[in-house]
């Protein structure tokens, strides 16, 4: 699949198609790829695609739709869910940008590996239904499925929304048996207000304000986000306590509330394994139950239920009705 | 450096018995920036305001706080007074101390910590101030009225002979509403048709009067003054310049089994229909869901024997849009339905029917042509059984809490007219209490009891059960304290009105509050009472209140003159708490956009210079003579780059700090 693409984008960058790759690089250890442009067939030789590269590359073509030329950019499926909220909000420019939908079977997560007690990694490979793991000890197995992310646990479906092109996927094709993704807000709805407190209080305590989940989420694309701004002293309000973060978390997931399309990358970049996931589903599920399902992404005109206004919309008083919880 | 001065009202006892004022002066006085602080009795009193504008000048003041009643009271009186004194008014602040503190709290320790709580946050506010210009907007002399029944008629007859147009929009193929489906009316009994269909005629000859009847209000933007509104006019299916009204159609036509709704569904109609003989316009409609043509493509028979070459298979809808400076909604009523009330056996007896049926019984017009008779077999009675209170006043949620106010006249209405043209048919009638304040209205009640020997039992109705061709009442005779069963030929059932169904879908398009019972509320129960809160929008017949003609006529009136009023302005001011996006701070998004219930944005490419880099980005831009300040914008902007001027989110942030300071 790697020299696929790695072929494909080598012919669009000499046809002159697009003048640059968006894709992800080899980082220095084997298990993290990076997000990098290639502007060369030559620097080609670096790209990497394999269940490491998780980065969802959306929310790059941000910058790459400002700059000359046009671009082209690896999605995975869920990925374009983001593309395609990133142009209902006019942020990306669809018009300079050639996307190849490229097939997925799950991204990885490194710390399942590592929390297995298998250490000292030197690279991991695919092999049916193994990973192939080198470690200074010596090569060691561990079943692909146990090492997926939980996002990829509950995946949305291999189809992608948006595209140029596909490669190592079809139109149309289905996901895997999927876990139900709100299992966890269920335990959660279903704790005392004092308990769900306790719960977020010690997650969210594990918070060191590095902005990995806010840098990484397409839903965060402000060109200056409040908590960066001097307009309203937000940031020194964040910060005035030691639950600080509770107020920069709840603030985030009101802002990306209707927006989130579930890609679950702020989960994924947090250094500190904060389920911030959690946050956004709860407002998805209640979207869901309030207002009739909806996925953010899946199109780029429909108006989204918390900026619309219909007839049906639940009033205040039939949200307990229809199962809301205060 | 702003210089504050903060006032702190009294408002006789009202504020004055629960809060501490001369704590709440004493700790305004330490807050950053006030220099200056009193109290006094009236401070909207002409001396209060004294006080206010001398104090300005003397203390050179720049933002004022007044701790009083609702800015819905007096803002505009202190906001005035700070700008004879020379300030401008958008730096007046007011903390409401009493609906929001003494008029809620016992405790003076509470209500005056509360006081000074919100005295603070309100000079945290007026800090942050900065002047502001109103602008004005156009006033468009045309109004809209919504429903033409005899409120909606009345209003527009008003508002026409001032000299201003008016357009009505009625749902049904003709105007004139429940009255003229009414046969006699109390108190005068005069005959319904005979009073309404001369005001019918006059505003459908009125030059000023536009009547767009089978039509509907689809869509209203705007804002007082300058509302757009779209009204879908649904096909007829017969072209209106070319019908003649000779009624031939609806006598050939063969599809006739559609149940009258003019009639109850007593009997039935014709596909092309009138509603009425005295219909305005008079000119049919075709019931597209019940015609042959429409449903099988064969027929064709109406088309064939109009002599005008009227009917229009192809006709559609059309949108007609239209600028109003003012809208009146006098939509109406209906009964309610009585699925939920078996024990009258309304559904499986056909001799048990609403007070409204019975209208079009005994009307010439009706589907017995007058004659009271039974509808099962068509015999005369010689007994019937009137029920009041059939849903009204009623405990359980089946029915509605408020008395509906009309049925103890009407119902009178009904027994002394049976009583007087069937002097062999006994009348007996079960209340609850007679209600009949009003003028001559008491009187035409004891004129049943007395002069026409109607039956009263004061007591209420179990059951009705039918027995052979009889029906049987169950019920209690409360003053003899005893039960009581009758037999009987008819029941009458005083039903409970409720507002028209679609006045939600109305209430929402106008952003006009309604209540729990889907009344549309007024902007003050006394003070205010045809106006609803939403500027602009006014009120007319029993959309707002259960209320008979006369009552209905007088609050039409009222409403006219609120909105010739409203027309006979040049322009009105403007608010200028009007938001506006910071370029620098817009992803030009979209989210504000879609939540602008006055379409005030839109987008634009324009260069910006962010602290030296030079693009050209998408940023919002708002119509200032669009933006209402409704905020909704700023809230939906995750950036944070909408903002409301006077209250920006800066200051409602330095409110909330004062308050948990
Ligand atoms: C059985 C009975 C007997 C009565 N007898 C008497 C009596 O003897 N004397 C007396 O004083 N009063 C009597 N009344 C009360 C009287 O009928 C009302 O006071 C009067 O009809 C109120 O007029 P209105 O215009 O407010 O409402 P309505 O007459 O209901 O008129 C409302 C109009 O608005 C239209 N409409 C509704 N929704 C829309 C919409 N969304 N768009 C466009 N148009 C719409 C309706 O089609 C209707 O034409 C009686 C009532 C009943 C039920
Ligand atoms: S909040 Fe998290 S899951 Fe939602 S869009 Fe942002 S990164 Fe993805
Ligand atoms: S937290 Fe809010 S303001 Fe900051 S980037 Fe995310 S959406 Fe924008
Ligand atoms: S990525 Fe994790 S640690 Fe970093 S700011 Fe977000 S929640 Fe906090
Ligand atoms: S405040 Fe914002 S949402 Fe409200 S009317 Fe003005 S522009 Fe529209
Ligand atoms: S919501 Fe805010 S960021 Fe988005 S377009 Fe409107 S003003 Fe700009």
């Amino acid at each position: 699949m790697q020299e696929r693409l790695v072929e494909r984008a080598k012919e669009l960058l000499t046809d002159g198609t697009v003048v640059r790759v968006l894709g992800w690089k080899q980082g220095d250890l084997g298990y993290n790829p990076e997000p990098a442009y290639f502007n060369s067939p030559e620097e080609l030789a670096d790209f990497v695609y394999d269940g490491f590269c998780g980065a969802n590359l959306s929310k790059y073509m941000i910058q790459a739709g400002k700059m000359e030329g046009n671009t082209l950019v690896f999605l995975k499926p869920c990925d374009t869910y983001s593309f395609n909220q990133l142009i209902k909000e006019h942020r990306v420019n669809r018009e300079k940008t050639y996307i190849i939908g490229v097939g997925c079977k799950g991204t990885l997560d490194i710390d399942k590996i590592k929390n297995a007690g298998i250490k000292g990694i030197e690279s991991i490979s695919q092999d049916g239904d193994m990973l192939k793991i080198q470690t200074i000890y010596g090569e060691k197995e561990f079943p692909f499925d146990d090492a997926l992310l939980e996002r990829c646990t509950v995946c949305k479906g291999k189809t992608h929304q948006v595209y140029d092109e596909l490669i190592g996927a079809q139109e149309g094709e289905e996901a895997g048996p999927k876990g139900n993704r709100f299992e966890m807000v269920e335990k959660l709805e279903a704790m005392t207000p004092k308990e769900r407190f306790a719960f977020w209080q010690n997650e969210l305590s594990k918070c060191i304000r590095c902005n990995a989940c806010r840098n990484a989420c397409p839903a965060c694309s402000c060109l200056k986000c409040v908590f960066d701004s001097n307009k309203f002293d937000s940031a020194q309000k964040a910060n005035v306590d030691t639950f600080e973060e509770q107020m920069f978390h709840v603030i985030r997931a009101f802002h990306v509330a209707g927006r989130c399309t579930d890609c679950g990358e702020c989960s994924r970049v947090c250094p500190q394994g904060i389920p911030l996931h959690l946050l956004n589903r709860k407002f998805i599920k209640d979207i869901n139950e309030f207002y009739g399902p909806y996925q953010a992404g899946e199109d780029t005109d429909s108006r989204a239920p918390l900026t619309d206004y219909t007839f049906e919309d639940v009033e205040p008083s039939v949200v307990t009705e229809r199962g809301g919880k205060h | 450096m702003q210089r504050i001065g903060v006032f702190v009202c009294h408002c006789g006892t009202n504020i004055a018995a629960t809060v501490d004022v001369a704590r709440v002066v004493e700790a305004a006085a330490k807050e950053p920036g006030v220099v200056h602080a009193e109290d006094y009795q009236y401070m909207c009193s002409e001396a209060g305001q004294l006080k206010i504008r001398e104090a300005i000048k003397e203390k050179n003041l720049t933002g004022i706080v007044v701790c009083s009643c609702s800015p819905r009271m007096h803002e505009n009186t202190f906001r005035q007074a700070a700008e004879r004194a020379g300030i401008n008014p958008y730096m007046v602040e007011i903390a409401n101390i009493r609906e929001h503190c003494s008029w809620i709290h016992k405790d003076i320790e509470e209500a005056t910590e509360k006081a000074v709580i919100l005295a603070r946050a309100a000079i945290a506010k007026v800090t942050l101030n900065a002047p502001l210009q109103s602008g004005t907007s156009r006033v468009v002399k045309r109004a809209l009225v919504i429903g033409g029944g005899i409120a909606g008629i009345q209003t527009a007859l008003d508002i026409a002979d001032a000299g201003y147009e008016v357009d009505i929009v009625e749902k049904t193929p003709s105007i004139g509403g429940r009255m003229s489906q009414l046969d006699k009316t109390f108190p005068t009994l005069d005959c319904s048709a005979c009073i309404l269909t001369p005001k019918m005629v006059e505003a459908a000859a009125h030059e000023k009067i536009t009547i767009y009847t089978y039509s509907e209000v689809e869509k209203v933007s705007g804002f007082v003054g300058d509302f757009q509104v779209d009204i879908r006019k649904k096909a007829r299916s017969v072209d209106m310049s070319k019908c003649t009204g000779c009624g031939v159609c609806q006598e050939k036509c063969p599809s006739k089994k559609t149940p009258n709704e003019f009639n109850r569904g007593l009997n039935t109609r014709s596909a092309i229909y009138t509603p009425f003989a005295q219909a305005i316009p008079n000119v049919p409609v075709i019931d597209r869901e019940n015609c042959i043509k429409f449903k099988t493509g064969k027929c064709g028979v109406c088309s064939k024997v109009c002599q005008a070459g009227a009917i229009d298979y192809e006709q559609k809808d059309e949108i007609v849009t239209q600028n109003y400076g003012a809208i009146v909604v006098a939509t109406g009523f209906d009964t309610i339905k009585l699925d939920k009330f078996d024990e009258y056996s309304y559904s499986t007896s056909p001799d048990v029917i609403t007070s409204l049926e019975l209208e079009r019984i005994m009307n010439a017009a009706g589907p017995t042509k007058g004659h009271l008779e039974r509808m099962s077999d068509h015999k005369p009675p010689k007994s019937m059984v009137f029920i009041q209170c059939v849903g009204s006043r009623c405990a359980d949620k089946r029915g509605k809490s408020y008395c509906s106010k009309i049925c103890c006249m009407y119902t009178a209405k009904h027994a002394m007219l049976i009583r007087d043209k069937y002097p062999g048919v006994e009348v007996t009638v079960f209340y609850i209490d007679v209600r009949t304040p009003g003028k001559n209205f008491d009187e035409f009640y004891r004129r049943a009891v007395e002069e026409y020997g109607v039956n009263y039992i004061k007591g209420q109705v179990g059951k009705v059960a039918e027995k052979g061709d009889k029906l049987l009442v169950q019920g209690v005779d409360l003053i003899d304290n005893k039960r009581i069963l009758m037999e009987t030929d008819m029941v009458v059932l005083a039903t409970a009105i409720e507002p028209n169904p679609d006045v939600r879908k109305i209430a929402t398009m106008l952003t006009a509050s309604i209540d729990t019972n889907n009344f549309l509320t007024e902007s003050h129960a006394k003070l205010r009472p045809v106006e609803s809160p939403t500027a602009g929008i006014f009120l007319s017949g029993v959309c707002q209140g259960p209320k008979d003609i006369p009552e209905t006529v007088a609050q039409a009136g009222a409403a006219a003159v609120k909105v010739v009023g409203l027309l006979a302005k040049d322009h009105l001011v403007t608010n200028p708490c009007v938001a506006k996006s910071d370029e620098l701070l817009c992803n030009g998004c979209s989210s504000c956009e879609k939540v602008c219930p006055y379409g005030a944005i839109s987008y634009e490419e324009r260069e910006v210079n962010d602290h030296g880099i030079r693009e050209t980005r998408r940023v919002a831009n708002v119509n200032s003579a669009l933006c209402q300040g409704c905020g909704a914008c700023t809230v939906a902007c995750p950036s944070g780059a909408m903002d409301l001027q006077g209250f920006s989110n800066r200051q409602i942030l330095a409110e909330v700090d004062a308050i948990c300071k």
